[in-house]
């Protein structure tokens, strides 16, 4: 079958990442995914442009995230990068520890790989590319790949 | 579309009615503003109505958390009522369910305040 492949370059502003979380939800409820699938594959869309747009970019209108979405017909994969300094190893606690239950902030990528099937973060240079992957007809949290 | 919040008193407590999306941005603003301009008042006995909220993201979570804890450092208390299926889910999903004092009935949460 044939890929349905939507991309846009954006700049880095809240206008932008509300654009990347309608797009996901437009494109969700095209597909045959429930409809809390497609609140969640939306949800998860816009915390991974809020980390690239916010934690990545940090607002410099200078730095663009880019967003593809891409049909392969049984799955909706998502790619979201950005060109900041990079995700670390400590800009992803476990906001479930007894000691992370009140902050104020810290649950976007737990709430992203929470939502979707598949989570894979790379590196670039400069810059953080995570893949957001669910699958039709499979509810469950995501493995994870960091490279 | 954005948030909306409009208050009552009821027995001496303050009820927040919030509508909208509480997330980054405008809605995390509006309910951090309410909060500081009741607490200002020395209004510290607050239910936040979340029966109109169609949608939280992670912010509007930290603005929830921080509003409790802001709260309650200076000697308040705050509670939630009327949460939607899909704001519940996610406080499940934090763990945040059990921090908050959840309510489902406008009545018994105002008789839950301290007197």
């Amino acid at each position: 079958m044939t890929l349905e492949r939507v991309s846009y370059t954006l700049d880095s502003t809240l206008d932008s990442v509300n654009k990347a979380e309608q797009t996901a939800e437009a494109l969700a409820a095209k597909m045959p995914f429930e409809e809390e699938d497609c609140h969640r594959i939306a949800m998860a869309v816009r915390e991974a442009a809020v980390n690239a747009v916010l934690h990545g970019n940090a607002y410099d209108p200078k730095k663009k995230m880019t967003v593809s979405f891409v049909n392969t017909g049984d799955s909706l994969v998502i790619k979201i990068s950005d060109q900041g300094r990079g995700l670390r190893d400590e800009d992803i606690p476990d906001p479930l520890a007894e000691e992370n239950l009140l902050k104020q902030s810290g649950r976007g990528i737990f709430l992203i790989r929470s939502f979707m099937d598949e989570v894979k973060i790379r590196h670039l240079e400069p810059g953080t590319e995570i893949t957001l992957v669910k699958h039709i007809g499979h509810s469950g949290t995501a493995t994870e790949e960091r490279q | 579309m954005t948030m909306k919040a409009t208050s009552r008193r009821v027995d001496g407590v303050t009820i927040l009615d919030l509508s909208g999306r509480i997330t980054l941005g405008e809605g995390s603003v509006v309910l951090r503003d309410q909060i500081r301009d009741l607490l200002g008042k020395s209004e510290k006995k607050i239910l936040l109505n979340l029966g109109d909220v169609t949608y939280i993201d992670s912010s509007g979570i930290g603005e929830l958390v921080s509003a409790f804890t802001t709260v309650r450092n200076q000697g308040g208390e705050l509670k939630l009522l009327n949460l939607t299926k899909k704001v519940h889910d996610l406080l499940q999903i934090t763990k945040l369910y059990t921090v908050f004092d959840v309510k489902d009935d406008e009545a018994s949460a105002v008789k839950a305040f301290t007197r």
